[in-house]
This record gives structure tokens, sequence and C-alpha cells, in this order.
């Protein structure tokens, strides 16, 4: 046996040491999300007039502690992952339900839990957790399983109750990446395009209940979508501005830390989640395209770490992940260009924010652990037995 | 079996990952779409909107340009108004801030509250006003204690300032803020606390004292707080307005009348450069720069001596007996007496049934004699021969009758009447009997104080056209000065023998007949040493006010002061000198006065005049007038 096939059947079975684990991480992964960070560090030192202060060094500490939660995660025994999935999952809906019976004691609205160094957005945790708990969920269940409706019960539930509670906080923009994060995790797992069909045609029959129980902001949001020039001064402000401070930019940009509309505040939350209208406007569309570029190496290396694994629960945990990254930024990049209305959506490891970086790292781990992982064989519940 | 499900899940899988894939990339094309069509197809439009999101025009005041007396004194100019200001969000208690600025300086309960109020009201970065005009003293203890007063600044800026606010009020006019009627199109009229001229030169000469505003551009950010200053036209001064006023005499004209409601109009008779001209009672024209309170508004305007009406261009008059000299001159054009022909004044006139009476009974009196004891049987006789339509060409030829052309807002032009007017204006036929009026300067006959220094103007040059004017030619261009060229005038084509004869009377007004020497005479004889024997010619005019009746004419008679003000005569005297050379002619009117023209008016213009000559070129000056003259220590003034 060459040192080669004593590696692979060691990694076939699983039991590598933590070492060779580390070593085993996809470090070239590593670097893009690196490359990506360090555009971000670059725009929120730029957001603080040449500062690294607020913004910048506090997120560099999260980023290293992100890269330190990465490693942790993805030397972890895949099918512990897969064990406590549904534990994971059931713990943030706890956390959940208790954020929103705190809105309604204190009389406000609430996202998170103080942790006392650490303010904990259980709407953002649900996230990795509904996609684990789906990707256990359908690990090892055959086409026929999948086929019946009762089946489909299940899943449908764990997504619709921690979607229920964070629309309840309110927090809609959540809400629907969840939904379609979900969705296509669903869809990965082999779900019928007409049962698709189906709950979008009923959607659609609901929006004419749900309207009204939408909240003013929200409906001005989409309102705005629909007419931006509605009212300039109002909710289609920082629609209108951050379309000037792009278009303004230009082909290259006006420079770095030399965007007018940003540091003179016609550009609001420049730091959060208006933050790829600064870099637009800064390094110009050829800045858009390399961190679009970016985001879309992520998205190769999510899809080759998919096809890569021998797994059904990596697969869908590493599209269902990958699928995240993508809506994330693409629902925020639409969102500042006026493709689709306001939603507090952050850009992924741009913004600033703790929970979401963090969130963002976790992620990785997984996606990460699902690529050291690759090769092992996992029973339908996660046992350690070889078949 | 397991496999072969496992790897029919696997092709499931690539396909809807391909699937997945392929709708991803889509989006993203959208996305590099929409940012192309953002960034390159759009970008020009976008850039301008920034442009103007960022960049706020400010359009920068002018100084507004001075207006001076002839001889370069200010009698318009901007003053440094030192304005403490607060800026609220660098305070860092507004009342305590308030509280310990008002151990500094006065500071009223009500200017406290105004602050208090606007700064709530505004954004925390935008001044506001405490207090304005402080003195050099309250700006001095503010700066001094500066260091304990964060967010406290001085700000300078400029108002409207009259040193002789109250000599030249009616003359100058004043600055005030902007009305809707007022604007043109000027940017300049629209920024907040802007002054335009509302009345007189200030009015007149607006164009040339505004100037042209220059515009700053200022970076500002979305709370509209100026960041950066990015550039920056200056704008053009308004310019200087020279006017012929000498403020020495305007001065002393005005403080001579006293609380009489009286005009004085000072000429030069060979350039028509009014050296004064002043209506009484005046206001402060300062006052109404910074804003009247309503109790000075009621005191103004309800105050029977009107001092908010400009008396000498707008003011009125029956000129009485100083019209005398214009029908003796058209008696003369008219052949219809000749200068040594007398008429016997026994004290009364009749034409017809109607009975005229004269003040005086002076038997027989010839021209001279009747322009100098003002006898009004000889000119009732003279006017009756003439007939109204002959007086009123010659009274026009001087002056009257018509608005005098200096430009001034409000200037009234008087009315001498023909037979033609009676029928156009009363519809009723002229009689014989408003013939004998017309001839005393009574009836229907109206002038103008200013008119009637033209009309002396006149008689002194020798019958040349002379034009009143009251700004310096020279300076109303950018062009050097010239020699003070005298401009030229028409002859008002009246043979110099007939002049004489008036000018004779009119210097026996004054002097008294040769060889005698009359207690006018003694009065108005200029007692200033080194005179060159100069004297003065004249003629007085007392007229009657309409609503007079007999009963208080009588009454008059016996004492003046038993009237009322408003019925009493109104005192008036045109005069000019030198009597031989002459070079300055006046007219004074004083409303209701105490006393006719000779015992009231000519005094007052034997003082005015007096200064008038002793001012005069050709004398050296002495030690004293050189002081007066204006070379006092320069008024603290900006441009």
């Amino acid at each position: 046996m060459s040192d080669m096939g004593f590696m692979s059947a060691r990694l076939r079975r699983g039991d590598m040491t933590p070492g060779e684990k580390l070593w085993q991480m996809s470090w070239s992964l590593i670097f893009w999300i690196c490359c990506i960070f360090a555009f971000g560090f670059a725009m929120l030192y730029s957001a603080a007039n040449g500062s690294f202060q607020p913004w910048a060094a506090p997120q560099l500490a999260r980023f290293v502690v992100g890269l330190g939660v990465m490693a942790v995660l993805a030397v972890v025994d895949v099918r512990l992952l897969l064990r406590y999935a549904y534990a994971f999952y059931g713990i943030v809906f706890v956390l959940l339900v208790v954020v929103d019976l705190k809105g309604f004691v204190g009389g406000g609205a609430q996202r998170w839990v103080d942790l006392g160094f650490f303010q904990l957005q259980p709407s953002e945790l649900m996230k990795p957790a509904i996609v684990l708990a789906l990707a256990r969920y359908f690990h090892g269940v055959n086409m026929e399983e999948i086929g019946s409706p009762t089946a489909l019960l299940v899943p449908i539930l764990m997504v619709i109750a921690p979607v229920i509670l964070i629309i309840v906080q309110p927090d809609l923009g959540t809400a629907l990446l969840i939904i379609m994060g979900s969705g296509i995790v669903l869809f990965m797992a082999g779900v019928r395009i007409w049962k698709f069909l189906a709950v979008g045609g009923l959607g659609l029959a609901a929006i004419p209940i749900a309207w009204p129980m939408l909240h003013d902001y929200q409906k001005n949001r989409i309102y705005t979508l629909l007419d931006p020039d509605r009212d300039p001064l109002g909710t289609g402000y920082h629609i209108t501005q951050s379309k000037i401070a792009l278009g303004s930019g230009g082909l290259f940009g006006k420079g770095f830390m030399a965007g007018t509309q940003s540091h003179l505040n016609f550009l609001p939350e420049r730091q959060t989640d208006f933050i790829f209208t600064m870099l637009a406007e800064e390094l110009g569309m050829i800045g858009g395209l390399i961190l679009l570029g970016l985001y879309v190496i992520l998205l190769i290396y999510g899809y080759a770490i998919a096809f890569r694994c021998r797994h059904q629960f990596g697969r869908l945990v590493a599209i269902g992940i990958t699928t995240g990254f993508f809506l994330y930024f693409f629902i925020n990049i639409a969102m500042v260009m006026g493709m689709i209305p306001v939603v507090g959506v952050t850009l992924p490891f741009i913004s600033y924010g703790g929970t979401s970086l963090l969130t963002l790292m976790l992620c990785v781990g997984l996606l990460m652990n699902i690529h050291v992982h690759r090769d092992v064989h996992m029973g339908v519940r996660g046992g350690f037995k070889d078949f | 079996m397991m496999v072969n499900r496992d790897s029919e899940w696997v092709r499931m899988f690539n396909r809807r990952a391909a699937v997945l894939a392929g709708g991803q990339a889509a989006l993203i094309s959208a996305l590099v779409g929409r940012l192309y069509y953002l960034q390159v197809v759009e970008s020009d439009r976008y850039v301008m909107l920034a442009e103007d999101n960022r960049i706020n025009m400010q359009l920068l005041s002018p100084p507004r340009g001075h207006i001076l007396d002839r001889f370069g004194q200010a009698l318009a100019i901007n003053q440094q108004n030192f304005r403490v200001l607060i800026v609220p969000e660098q305070v860092r208690a507004l009342g305590a801030t308030l509280e310990a600025l008002s151990h500094i300086i006065t500071l009223s309960e009500f200017d406290r509250e105004r602050v208090k109020k606007e700064a709530t009201r505004k954004r925390g970065f935008l001044p506001v006003t405490v207090r304005e005009n402080l003195t050099w003293d309250e700006m001095s203890r503010i700066q001094v204690n500066a260091p304990d007063l964060p967010g406290v600044t001085i700000d300078l800026g400029l108002t409207r300032f009259y040193p002789h606010g109250q000599d030249v009020a009616h003359l100058l006019g004043y600055v005030s803020s902007v009305d809707e009627a007022d604007l043109t199109g000027d940017p300049l009229l629209q920024l907040p606390g802007f002054r335009i001229g509302k009345d007189g030169v200030e009015k007149v000469y607006d164009l040339q004292l505004r100037g042209k505003g220059g515009t700053s551009q200022v970076e500002v950010n979305a709370y509209g707080r100026a960041i950066r200053e990015l550039e920056r036209q200056e704008g053009e001064a308004g310019a200087d307005v020279i006017l012929t006023i000498d403020e020495r005499i305007q001065g002393f004209a005005a403080q001579r009348l006293g609380e009489e409601s009286a005009s004085v109009a000072v000429m030069d008779v060979h350039t028509g450069d009014l050296l004064a001209l002043v209506s009484n009672p005046s206001f402060d024209a300062n006052a109404f720069s910074r804003g009247l309170t309503s109790a000075e508004w009621k005191d103004l305007s309800t105050n029977d001596h009107k001092p908010l009406i400009n008396k000498v261009l707008s003011g009125q008059y029956s000129p009485g007996s100083t019209f005398k000299t214009v029908v003796a001159l058209a008696a003369l054009e008219h052949g219809v007496i000749s200068p040594e022909q007398t008429v016997h004044c026994s004290g009364s006139y009749n034409l017809g049934s109607y009975v005229k009476h004269c003040h005086k009974v002076h038997g027989s009196v010839s021209m001279v004699r009747a322009i100098s004891l003002s006898c009004d049987v000889y000119f009732y006789e003279v006017a009756r021969r003439l007939g109204v339509d002959k007086i009123a060409p010659m009274a026009n030829r001087f002056g009257l009758g018509a608005i005098s052309g200096i430009g001034l807002p409000n200037e009234k032009p008087g009315l001498i009447p023909t037979e033609a007017w009676k029928k156009a204006a009363r519809g009723e036929r002229w009689a014989p009997g408003d013939n004998l009026n017309v001839g005393i300067g009574q009836g229907d006959v109206l002038a103008t104080p200013i008119q009637l220094a033209v009309q002396a103007a006149r008689l002194a040059n020798g019958g040349i056209a002379v034009k009143p004017r009251l700004v310096r030619p020279a300076v109303q261009g950018n062009a050097p000065i010239t020699d003070d060229a005298r401009p030229e005038f028409e002859s008002l084509n009246i043979p110099l023998a007939h002049m004489e004869i008036v000018r004779q009377g009119m210097y026996d007004v004054v002097n008294g007949p040769p060889g005698a020497t009359t207690a006018m005479a003694a009065k108005l004889k200029l007692t200033e040493p080194d005179m060159k024997g100069w004297t003065i010619s004249g003629k007085t005019g007392t007229a009657a006010v309409r609503g007079m009746t007999a009963a208080d004419r009588e009454a008059q008679k016996r004492d003046p002061s038993s009237v009322p003000w408003h019925l009493r005569d109104n005192a008036l005297f045109i005069a000019f000198a030198p009597s031989h050379a002459p070079r300055y002619s006046l007219a004074v009117v004083v409303d209701h006065a105490l006393g006719g023209g000779a015992a009231f008016a000519a005094p007052i213009a034997k003082d005015i005049m007096e200064l008038v000559l002793r001012l005069d070129p050709s004398r050296k000056p002495r030690a004293e007038d050189q002081i007066a003259s204006g070379d006092a220590p320069a008024q603290s003034e900006v441009r």
C-alpha cells in the first residue's frame, strides 16, 4: 500500500487526527475568503474617513476569531454534525422563541439575546441550523420516500415554524432568505418541481391576505421599488442616493477614500447595508466586478465541494451554504442598485457586523468540514458503520 | 440496490445543481448588466446629480457703494456691525452660556427666549444671532471671555449708516429689506437680509450703489454643513455716488430751521449744483435702516409738521410776492408798462365791484419800487393789463409749473394756471379777478421750494435756463473727474435791461433804495468781516393759506400766535448773492410762520447765504473754516 492509499483509506473511515484534518482543509478557499475580507476591511477603513476605528479594527478581530471558529468546525467529525443537527436546530429555535417573548414583554421588537460579551441574533444562526437540519432529514432518504407527500410534512414544518417566529420579530428579509435557502435545499434533495410550483402558487394567492399584515415601512419599501422617485427624500431617499453614488463612480471610480457621496453622508449605512455602493463609487465598476468575481470563485468552490462529496448530507449542506452565500450577496447588491426592495441583508464578509460575520465564518467552517470529510461513509443516523 | 439508488440520486443532484448554477449565473449577469448600466451608460447623469448634491452655490453680497457730498464727506456708508452668535452644538449648555453672556453684555429676557427657540428649530451647527450692533467695548469683553464661552462667536456684518442721518434723510432716502414687488430677477435680491434703496438717492441710484454679487461654491454634506469652499468669485462693490450737496451747508441749514416746518434749497446759479436741499423736520435715516419701532413710526406719521414728507420737492406753496419778479418780466416783455411808468397805490384796488387791498398805502410806485416795497396794487394793475395767459409762459420759462428733473421720487410740479387750464380743470371761465390773484402769486399759483430756488438762479444768472442737479456728472461713470466744466444751458431770451430792473428791485428789497437804510437792510446786511462788500438780493413772500377767514386775518394782524398753526401764513424768501456777480441762489419756505417772509424767512436765508459765501472757494478760507470744512478725523467706515 502506498502512502496515498493509506491516507485515502483513513479518510474514508473518517478517523483522521485533528492535525491531519487541518492539513486537509482547502487553503486556497481560505485565501479567497481572506481576499474578500480584505476588500471589506479596506472599505471599512475608508468609511471611517481613513481610520481603523470604529469599524475596521473590530471587524478584523472578529474575522480572526471567525477563522478560529471555522477551523474548529472543520475538524469536528461530520458524523457528530449529523447526529446533533436536530439538537442545534432545537436550541436555536428555543432562542428564537425567547427573543420573541422578550419582545412581547419588553414592548419593543428585539432580534438578539445579550450574552454579555456578545449580542447573539438567533435568526442569523437559524440559517445554518435549518440547512443542517434539512440535510440531516434528507440524508439517506431514498427517492421513493421523497416522493410521498407525508415525507415533506416534517421539513416544511421545520421551515415554517422559525420563519413565523422571525416574521414576528419583525425581520422579513431574514425570513425570506430562510424560505429561499430552504427551498433550494428541498429542491436539491429531490422534491418534485410541480410541488414547488404548487407552493409558489399558494404563496401568490396568499399575497392579498398577507399584504395588510405587513408593516407600513415594509409596504413602503415595495412601493419604493416600484417607483423610486415616489418620495425622493423619504423612503426612496436611500435608494436614490445609492444610485447617484454608484452611477457617479463610473468605470474607474473616484478613488479610494475619495467617494464624495459616501463621505458627505448622502449615502446612509455606508458601513453596513450600503457598503457595496461606497465600494463601487470609490473603485468604480472595475472594483465592483472584481468583488463579484471573488464571490463567483467562492460559489465555484462551494459547488466543487458539493459535487466531490460522497454523502448526501454533505452535498446538501454544501449546496445549502453556497446558496446562502449567493442569496446574501445577490440580494444585497441588487438592493443597493435598486433592482429589488430595500431589505436588511448585509454583504457577506464585507459589511460591518459581528453576528453576520461570525455566522458566515461558521458557514465556511461547515463547508470546510464537508470538504475535509468528503469521503467519510455515514449511516442514516450518523453512525460510524462502514457500508 | 443501495448503490444503484444512490447513483440515481446523484444524477438527479447533478442535474439540479446545474440548473441552480445556471440560474445563479443568470442572476449574476443581471447584476453585472445593472452595474454597467448605472456606472457606464447613465454615469454622466449621476455625476451631475452627485455634484448637485454636494455643491451649494452661495451668493456673496457686495458692499453697497457710499454716498458722498461734493467734497467727499461721507453721507451714507457701511458700518461694521458686530454681532454675537451662538453655535448651539458647540455650547456646553445653552441656558448657562446665555446666563454667562448676560453678565458681560446687556441681554434682554426676550432675546434669551428667542435664541433658545431658534436654537431648537435650526440644525445645531447653524449659528443663532444673539445680539446685533455691539459696541466696541461689548465686543472686547466677549473676546476676552472667549475661552470660557465655547460656541460663542463674534461676526462682522455691514449695515448702512448715515453719519448725518437727520440732515440728509429726505435726500438720501433709506435702505430696507426687499419686497415682493422689488424682485427683478437679480439673484442678489433674494439673499436673506439684503437691503435695497427705498427712497431718495438710495432708490434712484440703487443699481449703481448695489454692485454685483459674487459667488462661492461650497461643498456641503447631506445635512447642509459646509465642508470647504471649492471656488470663490468675488463680486463687484457698488459704485460711489457723489452728490453736489455740501454737507456743511446742508447741516447748517437743517440746524438753522430748528423746530420749524420749513424747506431750504441752495443752488449754484451757473452749474445748477444743489448745495443744500433741506426739508424740516426730519427723521433719523439710521432708524429706518435698522427698522422702526411702532412707537417711532406712529410718532413720525402723525406729526402735523409731517417729517416724512420731503417738502422741498413735494411741498406746493402759493409763491406769494416772490412771483411778482416773474410778472414784472412778463409786463416788460409785452410792453404793458414801462419801467419808469408809475401806478398809484391808495391802499386798495377796484375792479368793477371787486375790491382788493394792499398791505400799505404806497403812493405812486415805479416797477423797481413796486418790487422793493412789494406793492400789491401795482401788480394788480399790471396783471390786469397782461392777463394770465401772458404771465404763465414767463413763469414756465423760470421753471415754475414743471418738475425740476433732478430725478428724485415724489417731486411735485406745482401749478401755473392758464385760462384753458381753469376751463379744463374746473369747468369755469377765467374771471378778470383771477388775474389779480395771479399777479401777486396767490390764487391757483403753486410752486415748490426747489422751483423757487431755480427761479432765483435764473434771475441771478441773467436769464440762463440753468437746471438743478444733485449728482456730480463726472463720477456717474468710471470716467476720471474732469474739470467741473459749466454745463451749457439755453438762454431764456430776456433782454438784460429787463433783468436789471427786476434785480435792482430785489437788491432794494434787502439793501433799501440807494442812499436809504431800511430796517430790513440793517437786519440782512452781511455782518461777517471780509465779505468783500458782498450783498444779498432777494424777494420776500407772505402767502395766505386756504381756509383762512377774514376774522382770522384780522386776528393774525394783531397777534399771529392767536391763530391756529395750520391757518397761519406761509413765509417765503428767494435770494441770490453776491448781488453784482451772483453765484448762489436760495429759497426758504417756512410753513405757517409767526411772521411774513421779511420777518421770518429772510433772516434764515441771510444766515445760510452768509455761510455759503464764507465757504465760497474764491475767498481764502480761514483757519476755523478749515476745521468746519470736513477735514475732521476720518469716520470709521468700511467698504
